[in-house]
């Protein structure tokens, strides 16, 4: 298996402050790798470094088997970029946006012309292509930003947040369009909040927190790795005292919000033949049961906040 | 192609985008121009100078002003609008944005400080060489931007208007030492000895020997000076743009 970036020990400091704390990962060709973590974990730091915007204080980074540290030009010359923060000149039009980003990048004159009609065409953007940035939407400028990206027919493609603050429309679009490019085999690095889109989109996924890494596996991984955060919700016909579950072995914890009750167990099926029994003994009747996996958010939350930030 | 050449390619990418962006506007245009006139007019009204003796002082001040209106300007200004984070996103090194950005100020120097030359020609007043000027113009104009880019260096900050009012307090003091009102000659001993740190007074040197054929220092000594001027601005900018870029990306 081929690795198009690979991380080892990274760190860096900003101040006395640790953004990043020897951080190490792999990511592999054609592969989309969600790298997620709570404000202020080090994901901008870590794709800064990794873009090569600035430099770490220890450690490797290897873009497209160039090390970003030595070869950082070349590494770049791989790479597309979406920043967290829309960087277009909203002076140019999205037309001299997109040739100003090519021409950096060297790619010929009429490969530029014809990736850029490509992309602002696929984006919906062609019929704007020559009005001045500064009057696109959010969305609009989202989707450029996109466009700009991937004018370079890039090999790996960092976003950064890339559907923060976009409407359900803008933001579906995107991911769309950033599944479509990974089919393709290229390879793209997400950093985002969004547990959904994480969830929907990447094969492996990191979890960043503190500066340090907490996990890196697939999303389903992740939750077998979660099981104790398993839940099973009951609702019964009348409300019930719960003093009896937390006395059951099996169960981690009970919460009841009026005749639903939320039991967090390692062991489902013995917890259903304990409900089940209790319902008989107290004369009560189960009126719905579902036993639930926990989510990407739990696991996320397990794993920055601590297992009783999810139950609770 | 060497990935030099290449690079070099991409600095005029980011001049052509500077000066579509910062430079071909009506107000910077005007200030460029109008602004050292006043200058001059303001030393002139009232005094019995020939034109002959204002001009080199004119064409040295327009040159000065132009090259460095805007350059200390554009990488804060890029900070704030996170372009900056764009352009260095792509493969281009640092100091590749920074000889862009001094060629930027360098065209745009260049072209409005042709207009007080022509002024000089159309009123029949011939310079000694012509093409020895017009060397020195562009040896000026390159040092002057190149003094912009370093001017754009320090502090970090994205409040171009920080950045603008310190090399306002570093380009005015330059004015009064430079021989540009005061001829080098004319000036004590102390004050020929602080003149002789600015650039610019190598260049109004240069210009006073090609139209009037009275100059303090020997002309290869101006190009000289001008060279080494701008060698140091130049190697100075990237020292310091490099030291402060983390802090200008946090």
């Amino acid at each position: 298996m081929k690795y198009v970036i690979t991380v080892g020990e990274l760190t860096k400091h900003y101040g006395d402050v640790r953004a990043v704390d020897h951080i190490s990962f792999d990511v592999k060709e054609g592969e989309i790798f969600g790298f997620l973590g709570p404000n202020g974990a080090g994901k901008t730091t870590t794709i800064r470094i990794l873009t090569g915007l600035i430099k770490p204080d220890e450690g490797k980074a290897f873009v497209a088997g160039y090390d970003v540290l030595k070869k950082p030009i070349e590494a770049k010359q791989h790479i597309g970029v979406v920043p967290e923060v829309s960087n277009a000149y909203v002076d140019l039009t999205a037309w001299e946006n997109l040739a100003l980003i090519g021409k950096l990048y060297g790619v010929q004159p009429r490969k530029l012309k014809e990736n850029a009609t490509k992309f602002l065409k696929e984006f919906g953007l062609y019929e704007v292509k020559d009005k001045l940035v500064r009057a696109f939407s959010k969305g609009m400028k989202q989707r450029l930003l996109l466009c700009m990206a991937l004018v370079n027919d890039p090999e790996v493609l960092f976003l950064d947040e890339p559907t923060s603050g976009l409407d359900v429309e803008s933001a579906r679009l995107l991911r769309e369009k950033v599944t479509r490019y990974n089919k393709d085999g290229k390879t793209v690095f997400l950093s985002t909040h969004n547990m959904e889109e994480a969830n929907q989109l990447c094969h492996r996924i990191a979890i960043i927190n503190h500066g340090r890494i907490a996990a890196v596996d697939t999303p389903e991984n992740l939750r077998a790795q979660s099981m104790e955060l398993q839940y099973i919700e009951v609702a019964f016909s009348k409300t019930v005292d719960t003093q009896e579950f937390s006395e059951n072995p099996s169960i981690i914890k009970a919460v009841s919000a009026g005749n639903k009750v939320r039991i967090y167990t390692a062991a489902p099926s013995s917890v259903i033949e304990f409900l089940v029994e209790y319902a008989k003994k107290n004369n009560v009747r189960i009126l719905s049961l579902n036993s639930m996996m926990p989510s990407l958010e739990d696991v996320f939350l397990k794993f920055t906040r601590g297992k009783e930030a999810v139950i609770q | 192609m060497s990935s030099l050449t290449e690079q070099f390619k991409r600095s005029l990418v980011v001049a052509q985008k500077n000066v579509k962006i910062y430079y071909l506007k009506g107000p910077v245009i005007v200030f460029g121009l109008v602004f050292p006139l006043f200058l001059a007019l303001a030393y002139v009204i009232g005094r019995n100078i020939p034109l002959v003796e204002v001009l080199p002082g004119l064409i040295g001040m327009t040159t000065f002003f132009t090259a460095t209106s805007v350059g200390p300007s554009i990488v804060p200004w890029e900070t704030r609008s996170k372009t900056l984070e764009r352009l260095l996103c792509c493969p281009v090194a640092l100091w590749t944005i920074i000889c862009g950005d001094m060629l930027s100020s360098f065209i745009f120097g260049l072209i409005i400080s042709v207009i007080p030359l022509a002024l000089t020609l159309v009123l029949g007043i011939q310079p000694l060489n012509f093409i020895v000027l017009l060397l020195g113009l562009i040896i000026a104009n390159l040092c002057f931007a190149a003094l912009s880019v370093l001017l754009s260096a320090y502090p970090p900050t994205d409040i171009p208007a920080t950045t603008m009012m310190l090399s306002s307090l570093v380009k005015f003091p330059l004015v009064f030492i430079s021989g540009v009102f005061v001829p080098v000659e004319q000036l004590p001993q102390w004050g020929r000895v602080i003149a002789s740190i600015s650039p610019l007074t190598y260049f109004t040197d240069m210009v006073r020997q090609l139209f009037i054929n009275k100059g303090f220092y020997p002309l290869a000594v101006d190009f000289l000076a001008l060279i080494a001027f701008t060698t140091a601005f130049v190697l100075a900018a990237i020292k310091v743009h490099e030291k402060t870029l983390t802090k200008r990306m946090s």
